[in-house]
């Protein structure tokens, strides 16, 4: 009597060993896009940057591209966001779709005041932890100066645990051609940000060679 | 306790070592006796345990080979006998198609023959009548009549011309009629002549299948004698159909690995690409399920024909159960086979829509140009989605080719494993024995002082009693001469 129910235990225990909830696999991606004076020039690069992340992507995966400019701390400045269904077929329709908005807004991106990275990010951490994806990336496609317009408060501790933050063409600004060390600690002082914050700070400024991104 | 200290009970360290050494030397002379019976009695233990063991890994050894002999022997009679059964079979349907047409075949000849036998009496030849006129002739020669005696030789003559002109033409008539009889009976003649050769040809047939039987009799025979030859033709047989039936099965593995790559890829949209069942995806679960559910059904179409033997209950079934079983697993074979097909178009409906994906999101407009001749690759993959499952019904012969060989495989390697396992146990042995005595001979190394002593007195001992023997025994004459 004892032997069957053993065997019983043991494959009911199997069986539940492979039905349950495996961690996440899938991919979440949030690429933030500085619009902020003259780096608006770049957004084309940008477009090339999505549309090479939605060939990456697979199904069950998610992303988001979203304007740094002013404010970046709002739901309003995510210019298209989509997960994929999990059939390639309505997830390669998805990301037709996805394109043809990320390329409307190249065409029609204006230029911001200022340049609130900070509250990007944050949107970015929200978006990303409640998609609750396996793998969160932020690319951040901006020359990584802030500048804040007055009454925004961003000096807040950036919660980075779980997250590659990678940052995509940081241009040099001209004051950087007088001085490379402020080019040099703008960087140390993001990285050493997402660092304290628990991430994991990657810098790519050769859009060539993308093969390491995703 | 340091080497200094040990060496510091005497002021002079060198004293000191000598005497330790003395000490420790004859300290190991006084204890040889025990410590080599010790080394003998370790070695001997250790020399019989191993022995003992090689002779139970032999004992086991020959067991196993005598089971493998009895398997190896009892599954060549069973497959002799399915050979005999199915010549039997083949020698019976011969007979039985041949004696069902036998009264026909009779009833042919009979009247082949009769119809020949009547137009060869129709065909006899009717001998020429003898000439009547040639006395009549002679005596109207004889006869002196003038002229009129040759006018009426000259009628006779004529007569005669006519008669033999009018002979000859019955003769050629009935010549003729003769020749037409002897030209039907050819179609007769050849009638007779091919259901002869059909005869011969099952006559020479049956005669192939008995000398067959007799060979595989002759086997069988000595299979069940349990012969030495038997066993090793058998045996070699076995590992030969092991290996030839491991590389078939290399190559159905190869279709079935291009059969899953035809379907997983549609799979994820039927099941999704992204859920996963521990660290497998669900979609190449399910397609390699739909492969192992068709080689299943395969198996079972090959129980159900008796092709092969590998389920004992299939093979029992009745005739009209497994008729029933062979047409449910071909109906679902040939479903699924359908359904693979379906799905081998998917997969290249898909792969357009992804290239075309992937054309886009690079900028490039060369991924949505249509090739006119993706047409032929898309036929083939449907193709070889339809018939890869009914290629993958032909894996149960070599299967159970491979299942039965193995066991005499794995048989055979694993008496050669006992076998060499049994020899190194017994070098062992004999080794750990020889290290007795190798002990021994170390143990007395540093004792060779004393022992040179030990037998330098032995041979002075000795040499003494044989002195005072020698006194003895000289002695002893001269005192029985003087009692």
């Amino acid at each position: 009597m004892k032997r069957p129910l053993v065997l019983l235990l043991a494959t009911v225990a199997a069986l539940g060993a492979c039905g349950a909830p495996s961690a996440p696999r899938n991919t979440g991606v949030y690429l933030l896009i500085d619009t902020s004076g003259s780096y608006n020039r770049q957004v084309a690069k940008a477009e090339q940057i999505i549309l090479f992340a939605l060939s990456r992507l697979q199904p069950a995966d998610s992303i988001a591209v979203a304007r740094i400019d002013t404010g970046s701390f709002t739901e309003k400045n995510i210019i298209a966001k989509a997960t994929f269904d999990d059939r390639p077929s309505t997830a390669n329709q998805q990301k037709r779709a996805f394109a043809s908005r990320v390329t409307k807004f190249a065409e029609q991106s204006t230029p911001a005041a200022f340049t609130d990275i900070t509250g990007g990010l944050l949107q970015a951490i929200e978006f990303l932890n409640e998609k609750r994806t396996g793998r969160k990336e932020i690319l951040v496609f901006s020359d990584m100066k802030e500048e804040l317009a007055k009454g925004y408060v961003r000096n807040i501790p950036l919660d980075f645990r779980g997250f590659d933050v990678v940052a995509l063409n940081v241009t040099k600004l001209r004051t950087d051609n007088f001085d490379p060390r402020e080019y040099l600690s703008r960087l140390e002082t993001w990285r050493v940000r997402v660092e304290k914050g628990g991430g994991h700070w990657r810098v790519i400024n050769d859009l060539d060679r993308l093969d390491g991104l995703l | 306790m340091s080497m200094t200290t040990l060496l510091a009970f005497t002021p002079w360290p060198s004293v000191s070592a000598v005497i330790l050494l003395v000490l420790l030397v004859a300290a190991l002379y006084f204890a040889r006796g025990t410590a080599h019976q010790a080394i003998h009695a370790a070695a001997g233990a250790l020399a019989h345990g191993l022995r003992l063991a090689s002779h139970s890994v032999a004992h086991a050894e020959q067991r196993l080979a005598a089971r493998n002999r009895e398997v190896l022997l009892a599954a060549g009679r069973e497959a002799k006998e399915r050979i005999v059964e199915r010549e039997f079979a083949r020698v019976g349907d011969t007979v039985r198609k041949d004696l069902a047409g036998y009264p026909d075949m009779h009833r042919r000849l009979s009247e082949a023959i009769i119809r020949i036998e009547e137009d060869q009496e129709k065909a006899v030849e009717v001998p020429p009548e003898a000439p009547g006129w040639v006395k009549a002739v002679e005596v109207i020669a004889k006869l002196d009549t003038g002229n009129a005696g040759t006018d009426i030789l000259a009628d006779i003559h004529k007569s005669m011309v006519k008669a033999h002109a009018e002979a000859m033409d019955d003769y050629r008539k009935a010549s003729g009629e003769r020749h037409a009889l002897l030209r039907k009976m050819m179609p007769d003649w050849r009638l007779i002549q091919q259901t002869l050769a059909h005869v011969q040809k099952s006559v020479e047939s049956v005669i192939a299948r008995a000398l067959t039987i007799d060979r595989h009799i002759e086997e069988y025979d000595a299979i069940v004698r349990s012969e030495d030859r038997a066993h090793s033709v058998l045996s070699s047989s076995s590992i030969v159909y092991f290996f030839v039936s491991a590389l078939v099965l290399a190559v159905a593995c190869a279709g079935a690995a291009i059969n899953f790559t035809l379907i997983a890829r549609p799979m994820a949209e039927m099941v999704g690409g992204t859920s996963f069942i521990g660290s497998w995806r669900t979609a190449d679960i399910a397609a390699l399920v739909i492969i192992m559910v068709e080689i299943s059904m395969g198996l079972f179409l090959m129980e159900s024909l008796r092709i092969t033997r590998l389920f004992p209950v299939i093979g029992a079934l009745s005739d009209k159960m497994r008729v029933r079983m062979m047409m449910v697993t071909f109906v679902i074979l040939l479903l699924m086979a359908s359904v693979e097909a379906g799905l081998a178009y998917m997969r290249e409906v898909l792969l357009r829509d992804e290239l075309a994906t992937s054309s886009l999101l690079r900028g490039d407009n060369t991924g949505s140009m249509v090739n006119e001749h993706l047409w032929i690759t898309t036929v083939a993959q449907m193709g070889m989605g339809f018939v890869l499952p009914f290629a993958l019904v032909f894996v149960a012969i070599p299967l159970e080719t491979f299942v039965h060989s193995l066991r005499t495989v794995m048989g055979l390697m694993a008496i050669g494993v006992l076998r060499a396992l049994a020899l190194i146990l017994r070098v062992l042995g004999n080794g750990s024995r020889h290290l007795g005595a190798l002990a021994q001979r170390i143990y007395d190394l540093p004792l060779f002082v004393p022992l040179w002593i030990e037998t330098r007195m032995a041979a002075a001992a000795a040499a003494e009693e044989a002195a005072s023997m020698h006194e003895s025994v000289g002695a002893e004459p001269w005192q029985e001469a003087q009692s």
